[in-house]
C-alpha cells in the first residue's frame, strides 16, 4: 500500500452533508472486476443536469477545481453501502484525502486500506474552509500526517485525531495482511482454545 | 467479573490479541460472500500468492446481478453475467461452498445464512455488505466490511478493528396494529438520524422487541446501518434456538444441546451499562413512510410532507428543499395524496416468508391499482418454494402483482429490475437515496403491509384503518 506522510494540494469543495456512496458510485459501476478505472462513475448522477449534459455548477466539472488530491466536505460522508468502490473511484480520480466533519464507519475503514488518508476536522473548521475553498481560486491546504494538522495557506493549523495503529500503518504503508499474519501462531493458538468450547463452529461446510 | 453487554460477551470471546491503543486483532467465525464485492479480494489473494485459512468457514451465493426473470435465458448484460462467472471460477479455485444460479438454496446473501443455519448466536460474521447487520437478530455480532477485508478476513480469518461504543435502543410496549418491525426500526432512524449511531453497536431490548419474530428481528438489525450503526443486535431467546434447530448447517444432536446451553448465556448482564439508551414506546409508533432522500427522512403515514419553513435548523432545512425537490413532493401535502406508480416487496430487508405470507394475505381478493406496476421477489429460492407451496404465489398474482425469482433485484436496481426517471416506488427495502432505484427513480420505505395497501389504492393509506 501506498504510504501517507505530507500531502500539499488543491482543495475540492463538496458542500454537502449526508453524501452516500450510492452517489460516491453508483450501482452500474460496481459490476467491475477490478479496483481501477472508476474515476468514470465518481458523482456520476451530479455531474449531469437533467438533459444529460454536463452540470457546469458541479465542482468536478469546474476547471477551477482540475488536479485537486484534497476533497473537503460535511457531515456522514460516506453513509450507506459498504462498497469499496468509493474511495477507489475517489482515487482514480486523484483523490488522496478526505476531510470532512464526520465519516460513516465503513467508508472511513475503506480510506485506510487504500492509503488514503481522511481526516475529521470541527464542524466550524470545515465550513470556514469550505468559505475560503470557494472565495480562493488556487486554494491549497497542507495535510501532515505525522504531526496531525491540516494547515492553511495563512498558516493557520488544526489538529485532528486519529488512532495510533492506524496512523502507524498508513505512514509506513504497510500491507494489512502481512502485518496480521505475523501473528500466525497467536491465531492458532486462539482457533485451538475456540474448538474445545465451541466446537459447532469449526465443522467445515459440505462443498 | 464485571457485569457485561451482549456486545462485550461477544467481543471478548474473540479477541485474537490487542495492540496498545486498544486496536484489535479480532477472530471472525463466518464470512458471507457475494459477486459485487469479492472479485477484488480474491484477485488479491492470487497476486500475493496466499490461500483462505478456512475455506470451509465462508459461503459464497450470487444475488445482486442475477435476474429476477427465467433464468435459463441466461444474464443478458455481459458485465453482470461476468460478475457472476468471476465468483463460479474464485470459489472453485479457493474451495469455497457457492450457491450458484441455478440452486434452489440461491437468494439475498442476508437471507440465506439465517435460512441455512450458517448464521448462530455468539459469532462474528462478515460481508461485503453493509447489510450483515441483519444476522445480528441471533445475538451475533454482525457487521458490513470492504473489499480489502474480504481479502483480509480469507487470508487470515480475522479483521483489525476498534472496539465501538455500545447503545442500547430499548422499545417497550405493544405495537399498534398491522403495525410491523419496519415500522419499528424506520421510526428508530427518524430519531436517531443517518449518522446517530456512528461509531456504536446498537442492541434492541424491551418488550416490543422480545414479541418480535425473528423474521421481524432481522428486519429490525437490518437496517442498523441505516441508523449509522455497522451492527445492530437481539440477545437470542427461545424463539432463536427455535428458529435454528433442524436448519441444514446448524449444529446437530450432542453438539446443538452443547449450542444451546453457551447461547443461553448470551445475554447482557443485569447491572451492565451501554454508553448510550434510546427509549421509545411502540404504541407511540404509526406505520412509517420515508418522504426523503435518506431512511432518517421519515414520518408516519398519519402525518404530512415537512415543511423546510419552520425548520430553524440550516442544515436539515437545506438537505429537506434538496430532498423534496428530488422526490417532488410538496410541504404539508398528506403522506397518504402520494401517488405510486411502482411498488416494490422484496429485498433483504423484508422478503422472507413471514412477509410474504402477511403481504398476500392483504392482497387477498383485491387488485392492484390501475397503471401501477407491482413486483414481489422472495429473498430466496426456498422462500419462493415455500410461498408456492402455500399458494401465495396464485393470491400475488391473482391480484396483479409480477412473482419473479430470488435476488436483490430492485433494491438496488444492479439486475434489469430498474426505475425509471420520475417513477415513485414504494418500496420495502431499505435505502431510498437519490437513483438508489434508478437513475431518477423515486423511493419511499415502507413495510410489506404498506406497500401492499399502496399497490391497491394507488396512494399510501393508513394500514391501521385500511379494510
Amino acid at each position: 500500500m501506498e504510504s501517507f506522510t505530507t500531502l500539499t494540494g488543491l482543495v475540492a469543495p463538496l458542500d454537502r452533508v449526508n453524501v452516500d456512496t450510492d452517489q460516491i458510485i453508483p450501482k452500474q459501476f460496481l459490476k467491475t472486476i477490478k479496483r481501477t478505472g472508476l474515476r468514470e462513475g465518481l458523482f456520476y448522477d451530479w455531474r449531469k443536469q437533467k438533459d444529460g449534459t454536463q452540470d457546469p455548477a458541479f465542482f468536478l466539472n469546474q476547471a477551477r477545481f482540475q488536479g485537486a488530491t484534497i476533497l473537503l466536505t460535511r457531515d456522514n460522508f460516506g453513509c450507506g453501502s459498504s462498497r469499496e468502490h468509493a474511495p477507489w473511484a475517489l482515487l482514480d480520480q486523484g483523490f488522496r484525502c478526505v476531510i470532512a466533519s464526520s465519516f460513516a464507519d465503513i467508508f472511513y475503514n475503506n480510506c485506510f486500506q487504500n492509503g488514503m488518508l481522511p481526516v475529521v476536522l470541527k464542524a466550524d473548521e470545515v465550513l470556514a474552509i469550505m468559505k475560503d475553498v470557494l472565495a480562493t481560486p488556487g486554494y491549497q491546504l497542507t495535510v501532515d500526517l505525522g504531526n496531525q494538522t491540516v494547515t492553511t495557506p495563512d498558516g493557520t493549523s488544526f489538529r485532528f485525531e486519529i488512532d495510533p495503529f492506524r496512523k502507524d500503518c498508513l505512514y509506513r504503508g504497510l500491507d494489512a495482511i502481512g502485518l496480521t499474519l505475523q501473528h500466525e501462531a497467536t491465531i492458532a493458538a486462539y482457533e485451538t482454545r475456540r474448538k474445545a468450547e465451541v466446537p459447532w463452529l469449526f465443522a467445515d461446510l459440505p462443498s | 467479573m464485571a457485569a457485561q453487554t451482549l456486545f462485550e460477551k461477544i467481543w471478548e470471546s474473540h479477541v485474537v490479541r490487542a495492540e496498545p491503543d486498544g486496536t484489535t486483532l479480532l477472530y471472525i467465525d463466518r464470512q458471507l460472500v457475494h459477486e459485487v464485492t469479492s472479485p477484488q479480494a480474491f484477485e488479491g489473494l492470487k497476486l500475493s500468492g496466499r490461500r483462505p485459512r478456512r475455506p470451509g468457514a465462508t459461503l459464497a451465493v450470487p444475488d445482486h446481478n442475477v435476474p429476477t426473470t427465467d433464468r435459463t435465458l441466461g444474464i443478458a448484460d455481459p458485465l453482470s453475467a461476468k460478475q457472476i462467472l468471476t465468483l463460479e471460477e474464485n470459489c472453485r479455485d479457493f474451495g469455497i461452498t457457492l450457491f450458484g444460479m441455478n440452486d434452489i438454496r440461491q437468494g439475498v446473501v442476508h437471507i440465506i445464512g439465517p435460512e441455512q443455519g450458517f448464521t448462530l448466536p455468539g459469532t462474528t460474521i462478515v460481508c461485503g455488505d453493509s447489510h450483515t447487520s441483519t444476522h445480528g437478530a441471533f445475538g451475533a455480532l454482525a457487521f458490513g466490511i470492504g473489499t480489502s477485508e474480504v481479502e483480509h478476513v480469507l487470508a487470515t480469518q480475522c479483521l483489525v478493528q476498534k472496539r465501538p461504543k455500545t447503545m442500547e435502543v430499548r422499545v417497550e410496549g405493544m405495537l399498534s396494529d398491522r403495525c410491523s418491525a419496519k415500522d419499528v426500526i424506520l421510526a428508530i432512524i427518524g430519531k436517531i438520524g443517518t449518522a446517530g449511531g456512528t461509531g456504536y453497536v446498537i442492541e434492541y431490548t424491551g418488550s416490543a422487541i422480545r414479541a418480535l419474530s425473528m423474521e421481524g428481528r432481522m428486519t429490525l438489525c437490518n437496517m442498523s446501518i441505516e441508523g449509522g450503526a455497522r451492527a445492530g443486535m437481539v440477545a437470542p431467546d427461545e424463539n432463536t434456538i427455535a428458529y435454528i434447530k433442524g436448519r441444514p448447517l446448524a449444529p446437530k444432536g450432542k453438539l446443538f444441546e452443547q449450542a444451546v446451553q453457551a447461547w443461553q448465556q448470551l445475554k447482557t448482564d443485569a447491572n451492565a451499562t451501554y454508553d448510550m439508551t434510546v427509549t421509545m414506546r411502540a404504541e407511540d409508533i404509526a406505520p412509517q413512510v420515508s418522504w426523503g432522500t435518506n431512511p432518517g427522512m421519515v414520518t408516519g403515514v398519519d402525518q404530512r410532507v415537512p415543511d423546510p419553513r419552520a425548520m430553524t435548523d440550516e442544515n436539515q432545512r437545506q438537505a429537506t428543499v434538496r430532498a423534496l425537490e428530488y422526490m417532488g413532493l410538496i410541504p404539508n401535502m398528506p403522506m397518504t395524496d402520494i401517488k405510486i406508480d411502482t411498488v416494490f416487496i422484496g429485498s433483504c430487508t423484508n422478503s422472507r416468508i413471514e412477509d410474504l405470507r402477511l403481504a398476500a394475505n392483504l392482497v387477498k381478493g383485491k387488485s392492484v391499482a390501475t397503471g401501477v406496476r407491482a413486483m414481489v421477489v422472495p429473498g430466496s429460492g426456498l422462500v419462493k418454494q415455500q410461498a408456492e407451496q402455500e399458494g401465495l404465489d396464485r393470491l400475488f398474482k391473482e391480484a396483479g402483482f409480477e412473482w419473479r425469482e430470488a435476488g436483490c433485484s430492485m433494491c438496488l436496481a444492479m439486475n434489469a429490475d430498474v426505475l425509471q426517471p420520475g417513477e415513485r416506488c414504494a418500496s420495502t427495502s431499505n435505502r431510498n437515496f437519490e437513483g438508489r432505484q434508478g437513475a431518477g427513480g423515486r423511493t419511499h420505505l415502507v413495510s410489506p403491509a404498506m406497500a401492499v395497501a399502496a399497490a391497491v389504492e394507488g396512494h399510501f393509506v393508513d394500514i391501521r384503518t385500511w379494510a
